[in-house]
């Protein structure tokens, strides 16, 4: 999980004093808050949506079926570890940013505390996401696939470079997802307000992230619980001994 | 003298079971898949303290038998109960009263036996009650299964007997009324099955858990369980203790001997009195005598044999494993005296 992060900010590094175009801000800078939303998504909505598929491969979720509570124990279990993983890697991200670029808002406590906020909506509005992916896909494998979309999702999301680069019809798909307002919302509290320029309208937004980051959290919120019901129910000693099957067969 | 060793009761593990209730009982129990009925109409019961095997051929529903007990699996129809409640609508003070021991988990394999048998007995905790404590203790429910030099070790070290035993393990921790085994010893060396069915009888002695489980092994059925139960073709075929099922398919019992140097195999209905002649008879000229009443193989075969010929149409199960081991009856060449 280090590595990745490592490797974007070594990136980032080098890169450093390439400017936003029409400023002299580094584009290097303007990046990591949407690279600390981009966490949040792989970290977080991946990560639930492996973890879910896995558990089931192995009869962790059997297991937790058949005892007592277990099912909600697991999942409190599993949503708050992958919650911490995620700030983790927030924090893996943003303490060497501070040390290393220049630019970035992190003296102040009230940008912290909008940093946490955003953060926590950015968690509701992605982990049902992955609870559900992973409730509804059948094995880790396929779960793959569903990472491929995701990486394209980012690279039109505005994270490495200003979304306003891209064709006015790629920015409405953007748009939809939470990547884009994660990023964004990453950005207003962690960039001076100036670069806001650089932005769709030329304004951070707030109110209509905090619309879209609440209205996926309210769907994910939704679903989740009938998916994963279903998805229990569904899970049997057979079911888990046939995946396996599968899985052996595969590796033959 | 002889010195003879106190007699077996005549009917052990029949004994008279109508004063109690069952703790698992089915009537008509049916499981359809598409266009397959794997159950036709099972009729099971199983009382307070048994261990009682469910027997039958690959595909004969066995394991969907006890997913539905265990309350894994909605049935087409019939009628069910598990401590009184259907399984399809326990909730989870029915479930804590249940242990569950299945074919295939390879999970918390970073976890260490004592750190996992304590967090999952603490879900138990709360279902305790002064006449029943929950969980069992750790220490305890480690060395009834054998695993105390394993106990700090990860779990993912452990060699598939002990994997299985932490499975039975955790399966007691809420120290279950009722304890269900799918196939607890496939791919087990003797070794394994041995330590495996000195826990089994360990438990049984204790007498508080009522055993239900599936198995392949006639051998290990018949060491193990007070009760029998063969299921073919979706029904039950055959019910009662080893001893009885034997009487059911032949009361003839095989006599061997051997007498100048020739060796005679004989069957006989009455193989007290047969003996007692032929001694009579030869005196010291018989040797090597072995006396031998229908093993449960035999029965086993014969059953499920005779069952397979009425129903020669029969559509073989989903669930049908074309590689399962067979079993075919010892031949024996038959010579007579």
């Amino acid at each position: 999980m280090l590595s990745p992060w490592g490797i974007s900010l070594a990136v980032l590094y080098v890169l450093r004093k390439r400017p936003v175009p029409g400023t002299h801000f580094s584009l290097s800078v303007q990046s990591i808050p949407g690279i600390l939303g981009m966490n949040v998504v792989f970290t977080g909505l991946l990560g639930v949506a492996i973890a879910l598929t896995m558990d089931r491969e192995d009869g962790t979720l059997l297991r937790a079926k058949a005892t007592p509570n277990g099912m909600l124990g697991y999942l409190i279990g599993r949503v708050t570890s992958r919650a911490a993983m995620t700030i983790a890697g927030l924090l893996i991200i943003l303490i060497p940013a501070a040390f290393l670029f220049h630019g970035l808002h992190l003296r102040d406590f009230l940008s912290w505390l909008k940093l946490a906020g955003i953060l926590l909506l950015g968690l509701m509005a992605t982990l049902p996401i992955g609870a559900i992916l992973g409730a509804l896909f059948s094995n880790a494998q396929s779960i793959g696939i569903i990472s491929l979309p995701m990486m394209g999702l980012v690279a039109i999301s505005g994270i490495f470079y200003p979304i306003t680069a891209l064709p006015g019809w790629l920015q409405r798909a953007a748009q939809e997802f939470p990547v884009y307002w994660l990023g964004l919302g990453m950005r207003s509290v962690l960039l001076p307000n100036a670069m806001s320029a650089a932005e769709i309208g030329g304004s951070w937004r707030q109110p209509e992230m905090i619309f879209v980051l609440g209205g996926w959290a309210v769907i994910g919120f939704l679903l989740a619980p009938a998916v994963l019901r279903r998805m229990a129910r569904r899970e049997s000693g057979s079911s888990v001994a046939r995946r396996r099957e599968k899985a052996r067969r595969r590796q033959a | 003298m002889v010195a003879l060793a106190a007699p077996l009761p005549a009917e052990y593990g029949d004994a008279d079971q109508n004063g109690s209730e069952p703790v698992i009982k089915t009537t008509g129990l049916r499981m359809r898949y598409g266009p397959v009925d794997v159950l036709r109409g099972v009729n099971l019961c199983v009382y307070r303290g048994e261990v009682v095997a469910l027997l039958g051929p690959n595909g004969a529903g066995k394991t969907t038998t006890i997913e539905i007990l265990e309350g894994f699996r909605k049935r087409s129809a019939g009628e069910v109960r598990v401590l009184g409640t259907d399984p399809e609508q326990g909730d989870e003070g029915w479930r804590a009263r249940l242990g569950i021991v299945l074919q295939s988990w390879r999970d918390h394999g970073k976890w260490r036996i004592g750190e996992l048998l304590a967090h999952l007995g603490r879900y138990y905790a709360s279902y305790s009650t002064p006449e029943h404590t929950r969980p069992y203790n750790t220490d305890e429910l480690i060395s009834l299964v054998g695993l105390t030099k394993q106990a700090n070790d990860k779990i993912a070290k452990l060699s598939g007997g002990q994997r299985r035993r932490l499975d039975v393990a955790i399966g007691l921790v809420g120290r279950p009324e009722i304890l269900f085994l799918d196939e607890p010893t496939v791919g087990f060396d003797p070794q394994a099955r041995q330590d495996f069915h000195g826990v089994l009888r360990r438990l049984s002695d204790r007498g508080e858990t009522t055993i239900l489980l599936t198995t392949h092994d006639l051998n290990e059925a018949e060491k193990l369980s007070s009760r029998i139960l063969i299921l073919a073709g979706g029904r039950v075929v055959a019910d009662g203790s080893p001893v009885t099922l034997a009487r059911q398919v032949s009361s003839r019992s095989e006599i061997r001997f051997s007498k100048d140097g020739l060796h005679y195999v004989h069957s006989a209905e009455d193989a007290t009195s047969y003996v007692r002649a032929l001694l009579g008879q030869y005196g010291r000229g018989i040797h090597n005598l072995e006396v031998r009443r229908a093993s449960l193989e035999d029965v086993y075969t014969k059953i499920v044999q005779e069952f397979e010929s009425r129903n020669v149409k029969r559509t073989p199960g989903r669930h049908a494993r074309p590689n399962g081991r067979r079993r075919h009856a010892k031949p024996v060449t038959k010579v007579t005296a």
